[in-house]
């Protein structure tokens, strides 16, 4: 399917291996052909001016001059996630020790995660190819983010997800109405289960946003290396937390300050990018503390079910990333992820999934152990909500009382 | 040892386009040495210049990711299922 020259793509070019170089059409295809390193979309953007980004919508079609995405994309059926609240944090600053910090909200999209960002980029690579059904394995976000887009553009959809989510993400995945498949296994497992489904006549014509589609899908993570720097003015950040999955969120956003200061948009000023995992499924950050550049994957186990994947594809760069920019990869245990998702809603009002505990509970250890710097200028994330994993904090967010209506009985309760 | 090995599309150019061909070896490295023979080049996708997997593939033999396992040593008893997977992004 050679599309090189279709105005679906806008200034996307071709797909170009990440690790030889190798140059494909833009189509369906997600490996390179010689060497089976992931396969990138490569880009003519010409002149972009921060005028015309910001008279645009206020969603990521404002950054569509840099997107895979056709001219009109904004007035197509999809989510219009994005431009979320970059949340001035001086409470969780305060608590911290940090001079200066920001919490990127990405529970304000329309399925409450950042996945939003990525899926409506695959959304309209689907529609270019004439996928009649989109599909993915999930961790439990991205089913009810391709749910919920496939349903928005009309598209049949088939998602699957380890059995054992937490319920709020099965309810979401369902509820849009399309075909939910549970699978007795780990999220490697799934995934495993869909790259078969791909090479079979069961799974022709579909899109699976983070298989064949993936080129496409990742490159919507660059919108939150966009929104952050223009929501700081046009500027990037010191020093900035990421949690990693399977890495292509951290890989995106450094891509997304690159193309920044390749582009003029911002100045070029050094940045540091830090990883953040859950101890219970660590492989990015044990390679890393060991000096190793690539990975070995692991069987999770954590409450962090969003970022439960023991065989991270990207891993290798977010050990490269980590290493250039001068961060790090850090890991926090299940109970430090509770203390963190408590600690950002009591401190700034904001209810965290547990990736945003993992994230925020490995920028207090990073702040501890003097990795990060104190009068830097920092970002961490919030990529998902906390209504999806209750039960990660509910024997602990409890009612202060249980009292019969009358003031006696207040007064009583609260005596002391 | 008779085995199967699941070629994945990329590679099924080496195959005629088949999505599962036999092969033969007492261990995943004699598998793929084997592979190699019938189908010319197709080790060379599969395994680096230095004679590793690949970073970016995954060898399965049954269920088993063989990175949890002895890796190319990994014995592949006859009727094995061995599986040749490009690494995909998630979520
Ligand atoms: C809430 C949330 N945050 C972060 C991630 C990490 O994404 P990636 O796989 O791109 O590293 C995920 C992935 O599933 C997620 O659901
Ligand atoms: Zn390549």
């Amino acid at each position: 399917m050679a599309l090189s020259d279709a105005p679906q793509f806008g200034p996307a070019t071709a797909l170009s291996c990440r690790e030889c170089g190798t140059l494909y059409d833009l189509g369906p295809i997600f490996a390179c052909s010689e060497c089976f390193g992931p396969l990138e979309v490569a880009y003519d953007f010409g002149d972009v001016r921060r005028e015309d980004i910001e008279s645009g919508p206020t969603n990521i079609w404002r950054y569509r001059a840099l997107l895979p995405v056709p001219e009109n994309v904004a007035t197509k059926p999809n989510l219009q996630p994005g431009w979320t609240k970059l949340i001035k944090a001086d409470n969780l600053a305060a608590e911290l020790g940090l001079r200066s910090l920001h919490v990127k909200d990405d529970s304000g999209n329309p399925t409450h995660s950042f996945k939003d960002r990525v899926v409506s980029i695959a959304l309209e690579a689907a529609r270019a190819f004439g996928f009649h059904t989109l599909s993915c394995s999930s961790t439990g976000n991205l089913a009810g983010a391709v749910g919920a887009a496939a349903a928005r553009a009309g598209l049949d959809s088939c998602v699957f997800i380890p059995a054992n989510l937490e319920e709020a993400k099965i309810t979401m995945a369902a509820v849009y109405g399309g075909r939910l498949v549970a699978i007795d296994g780990t999220y490697d497992e799934v995934n495993r289960f869909c790259s078969e489904l791909i090479g079979d006549e069961l799974g022709e014509k579909w899109g699976f946003v983070n298989v064949n589609l993936r080129p496409f899908y990742a490159e919507g993570s660059k919108t939150l290396a966009y929104e952050i720097a223009e929501q700081l003015g046009w500027r990037l950040p010191d020093q900035i937390v990421i949690p990693v999955a399977s890495g292509s969120q951290l890989t995106k956003v450094d891509k997304g300050f690159r193309e920044l200061i390749k582009l003029g948009l911002v100045e070029d000023r050094p940045y540091r990018i830090f990883g953040a995992q859950a101890e219970g499924c660590s492989p990015v950050s044990a390679a890393y503390k060991a000096g190793h550049d690539v990975v070995q994957p692991v069987r999770p186990n954590t409450i962090a079910k969003s970022l439960a994947i023991g065989n991270p594809a990207d891993g290798p760069y977010v050990l490269d990333i980590a290493r250039r920019t001068g961060g790090a990869v850090e890991d926090v245990d299940d109970r430090e992820v509770v203390e963190a998702i408590r600690l950002l809603a009591r401190t700034e009002g904001v209810f965290a999934e547990t990736a945003g505990g993992v994230t925020v509970g490995v920028l207090r250890k990073l702040v501890r152990n003097g990795a990060l710097d104190p009068d830097a200028e920092t970002v961490v994330l919030n990529t998902g909500d906390g209504l999806k994993t209750l039960d990660a904090v509910a024997a602990e967010a409890r009612p202060t009382a249980v009292i019969r209506p009358s003031l006696e009985a207040f007064r009583t309760a609260f005596a002391n | 040892m008779s085995v199967s090995v699941r070629i994945p599309t990329i590679l099924r150019t080496y195959t005629s386009g088949a999505a599962e061909v036999s092969g033969d070896g007492g261990t995943l490295r004699e598998v793929l040495q084997k592979l190699d023979v019938d189908y010319p080049g197709i080790g060379g996708r599969i395994l680096d210049e230095t004679g590793k997997i690949r970073r970016f593939v995954n060898v399965y033999v049954g269920e088993e990711d063989v990175r949890f396992t002895e890796g190319l040593d990994t014995p592949t008893p006859g009727g094995s299922q061995i599986s040749v997977i490009p690494a995909v992004a998630g979520g």
